[in-house]
């Protein structure tokens, strides 16, 4: 998202800022479609710890994936605040597990850093950059890179 | 109506004319000397021929024509349809179809091909036929068979004379398509006397005149003793595109009886002009070429003259062009609403009213209006494969000649219906396959003859509908796989080890390795690089698998399955281990509730169960999804027999079975990934998603264990629950 951010003219982001495995994350409004409540979900047979299943949008079948765990966060403890984050990335629809959501975040281009080099190549794959607000930082999530692990499974 | 979208419709027409045309010449291989055959085969050129004189597609009319005009000897009975000219009309059918395509897609084609055809098709004209034969005179072949008109038919019709007065008015498009009017009066005067008197009065001023108008009409009267119909099968091919009035009346006596008018029916107002029998100018100037031709029945019967039997629904189906999107758009709301009816009245229930019976009533129209609409609805998409197969039997006909190979293709099933997606991209695998077939497949036919064989191989190409997907086969009566070449091509091409120890199958599917080909001599046909693994790749893009069997010296099969994407399928709600799950219906035998004495174990842990005597191998459900630990004593339950292609007859195991219903099939794919042992998913009335299984791929996860080396061995946990 960093290079299509520097690409486009406008200078004003809106991010929603959310939680999980206790650090803070958040992504572009426009990838998101809705917020919804957690609902129990079916279970997928084959698949790694952090694809806990499918559920019904109206109709689709999306993948629910648990971000944390995805991220080697460990597994979202159930709780009652629990939501699935509805994001589209390309053709695709996935929900996102996370512990809450916190904000709406309007940030100047200038204000996302970019990921400093890290040892881990993957974390710096799935995380584009990061905002300081408030003395904590958050994570800017490469929704593309959630994908391509998946892909990359099968 | 832009001149473009006209144009789209012709092409779209071709389509099928093209289609008729192919059908007919498979029907006249079979009946040589069935007239309405040839007159079908005519027509299709014909019309082809027409449409493309409108659009002054000069290349696409010559060849046409020419084709025509042998096609007309035949009619003719001039020419007798032999092997050799069924050939030749086979392979003008197939030149044809490119030339249309051609023309549609506005691109350049070689031309020694259409040359070539050209001269064997004009050696069957006489030497100078070509320019006499570009007449309509034919269509009196009809004559021949007038048995179906006779019946109808007061029996002094048909000896007596009779005096027609006839009314011909061209329009514009008779003249565009390439009609000559004196080539119709030829042939009207072959019916008896004929006398003819032009109307000059629609000429204008010598300023206004536009010489590509129609403005010349004519009044005949032919005296004969041939039937009305007669007279209109003379003037079959300019249909709708003339006003015509025939009218009957005694010889020298006024003429009687209500003008009988063809015109054509494209909309009302133009109908209103057209019976006008003035047949004035503006009639000509709005009708299109494509107009549907359609006589008037009705007017006919009123008027008491024979009936003219409609030999066949001519002219297109009309047809709506729907991008396919919307119509995805309207499947999934359309299922929704199936959900959304289930998930009401199973509220209602719970509600537990006392007086629901008119409730429920209504409950079930509405189910049943629901259905109705999803049907129609999942209909737009399904296509039987018959246009599918028919182009295969073309690339048959290439492959043999090009091979110097004998073979017929026998196509099975093809009114089978498949999702168009799938049909489109079916096509170049299949072509592939049939290519292989041919070209691998079959033996030369001196080889054939040696080991007393009919020396024209067969092709076999057949689509049926067997436990909810779509099976599709390319059978050919060949040789058989040579295991022994496949396996020491893919020693020397370094695919497989050279002292691997390999199983019949597990050889016969090193074809699908990437880089295989096995063709002795490279051909112009197959051995290109392009193997069989592109054909696997496209077919698994699918969601579908291809098998292959073979027995040496019968030949080779190879199946393709695929799912149906967007189809109804009926299915069992299963319980398995504590999750709702769906297994679909046509592929389970029975159930069978089992007795703890016939349930024996096998080594282990491998389990039978005694049916009727054979003993039939146990795959547990759970366990091949990974959602229980293999263990000892799994209890009971209920078993499922189904029968399948590579391991015959095997019991599922599964907890309970709840109910029999009407599914939705949702892709799993589309946002997510294929996975095994799984086909699709589909929305419960609770609106839960149940996954619906895949008892062939189950029963393969079960036979080798769940210990899949490509994938994760994770034990599924429901979490958050």
């Amino acid at each position: 998202m960093a290079d299509t951010a520097e690409v486009r003219s406008e200078t004003q982001f809106e991010f929603i800022t959310f939680s999980a495995g206790g650090q803070s994350f958040c992504l572009e409004i426009t990838q998101i479609r809705e917020i919804r409540r957690w609902t129990p979900v079916t279970a997928l047979p084959h698949t790694p710890e952090d694809v806990l299943g499918v559920m019904n949008l109206r109709g689709a079948v999306i993948p629910i994936f648990d971000l944390a765990a995805r991220f080697g966060l460990g597994s979202t403890p159930a709780n009652e605040r629990n939501v699935v984050i509805v994001a589209a990335v390309g053709g695709t629809t996935i929900g996102l597990l996370v512990e809450s959501v916190s904000e709406i975040l309007s940030v100047e281009k200038s204000a996302i850093q970019e990921t400093p080099d890290i040892k881990s190549d993957a974390t710096k794959h799935s995380i584009l950059g990061m905002i300081s607000v408030d003395e904590t930082m958050v994570r800017v999530v490469n929704l593309d890179a959630v994908l391509e692990t998946e892909r990359g499974m099968s | 109506m832009s001149m473009n979208s006209i144009r789209d419709t012709f092409f779209e027409e071709c389509e099928e004319l093209l289609e008729a045309l192919v059908e007919g010449l498979a029907q006249l291989e079979e009946a040589p000397d069935d007239t309405e055959v040839v007159n079908a085969v005519f027509r299709s050129v014909h019309s082809i021929k027409g449409g493309a004189g409108a659009f002054g597609l000069d290349r696409l009319v010559n060849f046409a024509h020419t084709f025509e005009t042998v096609m007309d000897k035949v009619r003719d009975r001039e020419l007798a349809v032999d092997e050799k000219l069924i050939g030749l009309f086979h392979r003008s059918g197939d030149m044809l179809s490119d030339l249309v395509a051609s023309a549609r897609d506005e691109t350049e084609l070689d031309d020694t091909n259409e040359a070539s055809l050209f001269q064997e098709l004009e050696s069957y004209l006489g030497p100078g036929g070509e320019e006499e034969e570009f007449s309509f005179e034919a269509m009196t072949l009809d004559i021949d068979d007038p048995s179906p008109i006779a019946i109808d038919l007061p029996s002094e019709n048909a000896s007596s004379e009779h005096c027609f007065d006839i009314h011909f008015k061209p329009f514009k498009t008779l003249y565009e398509n390439g009609h000559e009017p004196i080539l119709i009066f030829d042939a009207l005067a072959e019916l008896g006397n004929l006398t003819s008197e032009v109307d000059l009065s629609g000429i204008p001023s010598f300023d206004e005149f536009d010489p590509s108008d129609s403005i010349l009409s004519w009044k005949l009267r032919l005296t004969t003793s041939e039937p009305e119909t007669t007279l209109h099968e003379v003037f079959e091919f300019v249909e709708g595109l003339c006003v015509l009035e025939i009218s009957e009346g005694e010889a020298g006596t006024e003429k009687a009886g209500k003008p009988t008018v063809l015109e054509p029916v494209r909309e009302a107002e133009e109908k209103a002009i057209g019976t006008a029998s003035s047949g004035d100018g503006t009639a000509s100037s709005t009708t299109e070429p494509n107009a549907t031709p359609q006589s008037t029945a009705s007017e006919k019967q009123e008027a008491g003259a024979p009936p003219v039997q409609p030999k066949e629904n001519r002219g297109p189906k009309p047809t709506l062009r729907v991008d396919l999107d919307r119509v995805d758009r309207l499947i999934n709301t359309v299922g929704e609403l199936i959900i959304n009816q289930a998930m009401i009245s199973q509220r209602i229930e719970e509600l537990d009213l006392p007086t629901v019976a008119h409730l429920t009533n209504e409950l079930e129209a509405y189910k049943l209006l629901a259905r109705d609409i999803q049907e129609g609805v999942m209909a737009i998409r399904a296509q039987p494969v018959k246009p599918l197969f028919q182009r295969m039997s073309r690339i048959v006909r290439e492959a043999s000649d090009a091979t110097n190979k004998k073979a017929k293709l026998v196509t099975v099933g093809d009114s089978t219906e498949v999702d168009k997606t799938v049909i489109e991209r079916l096509a170049d695998p299949l072509t592939h396959m049939i290519r292989n077939a041919v070209d691998h497949g079959l033996e030369k036919s001196k080889d054939r003859e040696a080991v007393g064989k009919d020396p024209t191989g067969t092709i076999r190409l057949s689509a049926s509908h067997r436990s909810g997907s779509v099976f599709i086969e390319i059978a050919d009566d060949g040789a058989g796989l040579d295991r022994e070449r496949i396996l020491a091509k893919a020693i020397e091409k370094d695919l497989v080890a050279a002292d691997a120890e390999l199983s019949e199958p597990e050889i016969d599917n090193l074809l699908f390795l990437p880089g295989f080909s096995t063709a002795g001599q490279v051909s112009n046909l197959s051995g290109r690089g392009v193997g069989m693994d592109v054909v696997k790749n496209a077919v698994q893009a699918l969601g579908g698998r291809v098998s292959i069997s073979s027995t040496p010296g019968k030949g080779t099969t190879f199946t393709i399955v695929l799912p149906l994407t967007l189809a109804v399928m009926d299915g069992f709600v299963i319980s398995v281990s504590d999750q709702t799950m769906v297994i679909p219906i046509a592929s389970i035998l029975e159930t069978i509730r089992p007795n703890a004495r016939d349930v024996h174990i096998i080594g282990t842990d491998s389990e039978v169960v005694s049916v009727r005597g054979s003993y039939v191998p146990i795959v547990d459900v759970a366990e091949s999804l990974g959602l229980t630990e293999r263990q000892g004593s799994r209890g009971n339950g209920i078993l499922l027999l189904v029968s399948t292609e590579g391991n015959g007859l095997t019991a599922l195991r599964v907890t309970s079975i709840h109910d029999q219903r009407q599914v939705v099939i949702k892709s799993l794919e589309s946002n997510y990934t294929a996975i095994r042992g799984v086909s699709a998913a589909t929305i419960l009335g609770d609106g839960k998603i149940a996954l619906i299984l895949d008892p062939e791929e189950l029963i393969r996860l079960g036979h080798s264990g769940c210990a899949d080396p490509l994938m994760p061995q994770n034990k599924m946990e429901l979490r958050h629950g």
